[in-house]
């Protein structure tokens, strides 16, 4: 006996759409057995873990919060992934996104006008697109690997970021605590519903980005142009396509989308800039990208399930006292099952049997 | 029967009833089959025919659904290739299975059951290399050998397995004419040590020459055995296709037109280690002209083709002219608004993309040319304009496909080759440059394609057809050029190009009656 992945003639869709739940259906379960084996009740867990978070008005409107800078990031990547370009980066373009768009609240606290705010925005996004254009013109221009150079200019950005809140950009009445002074009020990204919850219009942009690239790698030519050059980049360029050209748009665009969710970040939830101000959201949105198929509106619902992984990490240290690493751990399952499952996309499994070919029932037929 | 048992004994594969089932399709539909020793066999038939699937069965590929097969007497089940190997049979398969950064013999040495060091794999090879007149050097890297070159390695490693049977799936689709005779004497001599050949190929003279009996293949089910010495061309296609092939009809040249393409002293030097050096490519190519250029794969031809279309640029715009324009500093999409069109030698990979359905790879190349029915403002994609367009295009050029707008992918590579000729003929272009147009297309779908390119010219535009088949250029071409080691010969009209005189520029000799040098001695 033994398992053969046997190539589809086409891309099965029903296994496109089901293959994102049956990963989640597997991290689930892989996810009670390590329950069970730190000791806990998986049922009561899981249950902590994925339902409580969801009965409170408050705590919907944290998974908002959470839920915007992931889905902001991997719509952006969801560019970068199809063209083929492997932007591992996001974290460092979500911190200078961050810290661009902080300048003026912090070195300018008193311009205080309406315009701020959009100016903020602006920068955030103008500073998250230049620094993935870091690696991107690296790649275009000198061949450079784009995972390496990306993912090492995150730790470039961590530690500018570290440097600034201890050092130049210290609040100076602060007691001395590595942090910014607060954003004043013309630089607070508002709340939606101020009445009810923290969720701040950073989620209104993760939609409306969600949408807009939707529809642009859906219907537009320019999305086709991504695909193409992801799926075959000598038919791309048998098109008309540069595939350079597509390097530095993928991660402009995906720099950008970063850019705008650590300034709605800072500037919507935090209110200043500190050592640390993203729980790995540039990392855990590859996850969201793949778990939503590299589909916008798929990643709307990936960024969903992805940051209760974060409230539930939270809640379950709380109510069942388990590490908050639980969440870390329950991510990458996710992505490991949701890679294992998008096999089934091109490939169906076939068990074998090791006996001969039944010749003898052949030959009898055929007599 | 005491007739049947004898015939038995002689035989040394006999097939009965094999059958293979895809889902509901059956590709092979209860084919009997008998080869002799010493005996070569010809199998005929269209793409999707069932042959491959029926090589595949023999080779231990795929596993038959029911039927029976008869090994040296002994009924066997070939449940892999390597259990095929082991009884006796090696296969070289069209599409070759080699890793490019390996060597020859590296190569080889995959292939082989037992580790034998690779000096001795290495001589080995270049022993039965010279033995069978394949000459290849062992130690040359994949990547830097010609197609034909890669059949040789192929067909070395098959017969170091030192096999009783041969199946040869379209073996001469990459040689020229002196390249095919020599590997028809290598048949011969293996015939003669008492080794039998499967051989698959669409060319029926050939097959006319070389094979001593014939299977004839239709749609999975065998039509006929036969002779194919008694047999014409002609009868032969009519069996591989059920009806008459329409004989390609080509008037005689009008008087030249106005030269719509033209090539200026292209050189162009090799771009990495793989890649061939043009030397200095002249040629022009007038309205209502059929120009072929022929050679052996690997001596430029898809570096000139990269050249002409414009995935590659020219350092001088005058390079290449297009409709009396100067296209040399313009890329392809410019090079089509011109009214020229392209049609690569890959299908898959290149002229379309594989995972794509068929109206999206037809927007690949013509979002350009035809930007105002396919999109609409802000770059919009408009589905049913494209659908329709590709609707349009399977219905001209007879594609068979299952569904309504299948991945490129999911289309046998006739089919797909009669789409991406279709998109760009569907155009009218002005100017058309076509790389490899029937490579491993069944005579059907080859003569469709021949035909639709002298209706081109007919019509009033410039053809450039680059290809390997002399049949097929001696068919469709009004002159013919040779390319060789990246150098172009000036080419000769129809009425004075023989076989002989291609065929011996195809191998770098000198054309005795050409006024000028064209060819350096390499």
């Amino acid at each position: 006996m033994r398992i053969e992945l046997v190539k589809r003639p086409q891309q099965s869709a029903l296994f496109s759409i089901l293959s994102p739940f049956l990963a989640l259906a597997l991290t689930l379960a892989a996810g009670a057995v390590m329950f069970f084996l730190l000791g806990k009740n998986p049922v009561t867990a899981l249950y902590y873990f994925f339902v409580d978070p969801l009965l409170e008005v408050w705590s919907l409107h944290e998974l908002a919060v959470k839920a915007a800078p992931l889905i902001l990031i991997a719509v952006g990547l969801s560019v970068c992934f199809l063209s083929k370009n492997w932007n591992i980066g996001a974290e460092g373009q979500f911190i200078i996104g961050a810290v661009a768009g902080s300048i003026l609240p912090v070195v300018f606290p008193g311009l205080q006008s309406w315009i701020v705010l959009p100016l903020m925005l602006l920068m955030g996004i103008a500073g998250g697109a230049a620094y993935a254009a870091i690696p991107a013109v690296l790649k275009a221009r000198f061949n450079t690997n784009e995972i390496l150079t990306s993912l090492m200019l995150v730790y470039v950005a961590q530690l500018f970021l570290d440097w600034l809140v201890r050092g130049p950009w210290r609040n100076p009445e602060g007691f001395n605590f590595p942090e910014t002074r607060n954003f004043h009020a013309y630089a607070v990204l508002p709340e939606i519903l101020p009445a009810s919850g923290r969720a701040h219009w950073g989620f209104v942009f993760a939609m409306v980005a969600a949408l807009v690239l939707w529809f642009v790698l859906s219907r537009t030519l320019k999305g086709f142009e991504v695909k193409v050059i992801g799926q075959s980049p000598r038919a791309g360029r048998f098109a008309g396509f540069s595939s350079g050209r597509m390097v530095i748009f993928a991660f402009l665009v995906s720099g950008a989308l970063a850019g705008l969710a650590g300034i709605s970040e800072v500037s919507g939830a935090i209110g200043q800039l500190r050592p640390s101000i993203s729980p790995g959201y540039g990392f855990t949105a590859i996850i969201v990208a793949f778990l939503g198929r590299l589909n916008p509106l798929g990643i709307i619902a990936a960024g969903l399930v992805l940051a209760l992984s974060y409230l539930g990490g939270e809640a379950a240290q709380i109510s069942i006292g388990v590490s908050d690493k639980v969440a870390r751990a329950f991510q990458g399952m996710l992505l490991f099952f949701v890679l294992a499952c998008d096999t089934l996309i091109h490939y169906r499994i076939r068990l074998v049997r090791t006996a001969r070919m039944d010749a003898k029932g052949a030959q009898a037929g055929h007599a | 029967m005491p007739t049947t048992l004898e015939n038995r004994a002689s035989a040394l594969l006999e097939v009965r009833g094999l059958t293979k089932l895809f889902g509901t399709l059956k590709a092979c539909d209860g084919i009997d089959l008998t080869i002799g020793r010493g005996e070569i066999h010809a199998l005929l038939g269209e793409n999707g025919a069932g042959k491959s699937t029926f090589v595949k069965m023999l080779f231990g590929a795929l596993e038959p659904a029911a039927g029976t097969i008869r090994w040296k007497g002994e009924e066997v089940s070939i449940t892999s290739p390597g259990e095929a190997r082991r009884l006796g049979i090696g296969m070289v398969f069209q599409h070759f299975s080699l890793f490019d950064a390996l060597t020859a013999a590296e190569n080889i040495m995959l292939s082989l059951d037992d580790s034998a060091p690779p000096g001795a794999v290495a001589a080995r090879a270049r022993e039965l290399s010279q033995a069978y007149g394949l000459p290849l050097d062992p130690h040359a890297h994949v990547g830097d050998l010609s197609v034909g070159e890669r059949q040789r390695i192929e067909i070395i490693r098959t017969l170091l397995q030192n096999p009783d049977l041969v199946i040869l799936d379209e073996p001469t689709s990459v040689l020229t004419p002196q390249e095919a005779d020599r590997l028809f004497k290598t048949l011969e001599t293996l015939k003669a040590e008492g080794r039998s050949i499967l051989y698959i190929s669409h060319r029926l003279e050939e097959v006319k020459r070389i094979c001593d009996k014939a299977t004839v293949l239709r749609q999975g089910r065998v039509v006929a055995h036969c002779d194919p010495g008694q047999e014409t061309a002609a009868s032969l296609a009519r069996m591989m296709v059920g009806d008459e092939v329409q004989p390609v009809v080509r008037e005689k040249p009008g008087p030249a037109g106005e030269t719509l393409l033209e090539v200026r002293g292209l050189s162009r030097k090799a771009a990495h280690p793989f890649a061939v050096t043009l030397h200095d490519i002249s040629l022009a190519v007038q309205a209502g002209e059929v120009l072929g250029i022929a050679g052996v794969a690997g001596n430029g031809q898809s570096e000139f083709f990269e050249a002409v279309s414009g995935e590659v640029l020219q350092e001088r715009a005058d390079t290449v002219r297009i409709r009396g324009r100067d296209a040399g500093r313009l890329d392809i999409s410019g090079r089509r608004l011109m009214g020229a069109a392209f049609v690569p030698e890959e299908r898959l990979g290149h002229a379309a993309a594989p995972a794509m359905t068929l109206s999206q790879n037809l927007l690949l190349s013509r979002y350009r040319t035809d930007a105002r029915a396919f999109l609409s403002r802000f770059g919009f994609i408009r589905t049913p304009a494209l659908a329709a367009a590709a609707r349009r295009i399977v219905a001209a050029m007879d594609v068979r496909k299952s569904g309504e707008d299948p991945e490129a992918n999911a289309l046998s590579g006739g089919n797909l080759q009669k789409f991406v000729i279709g998109r760009e003929l569907d155009r009218a272009p002005m100017v058309m440059v076509v790389n490899q147009p029937t490579w491993g297309v069944d005579a059907g779908a080859a003569a469709r394609i021949r035909q639709a390119l002298i209706d081109l010219a007919k019509a009033g535009s410039a053809v450039l057809v680059i290809s390997q088949d002399l049949d097929e250029l001696f068919e469709i071409c009004d002159a013919i050029a040779v390319m060789h080691h990246g150098r172009l010969s000036a080419p000769m009209p129809i009425a004075q190009a023989t076989y002989e005189k291609v065929g011996l520029l195809m191998g770098g000799a000198a054309p005795e009656a050409a006024s000028e040098p064209v060819l350096e001695a390499v």
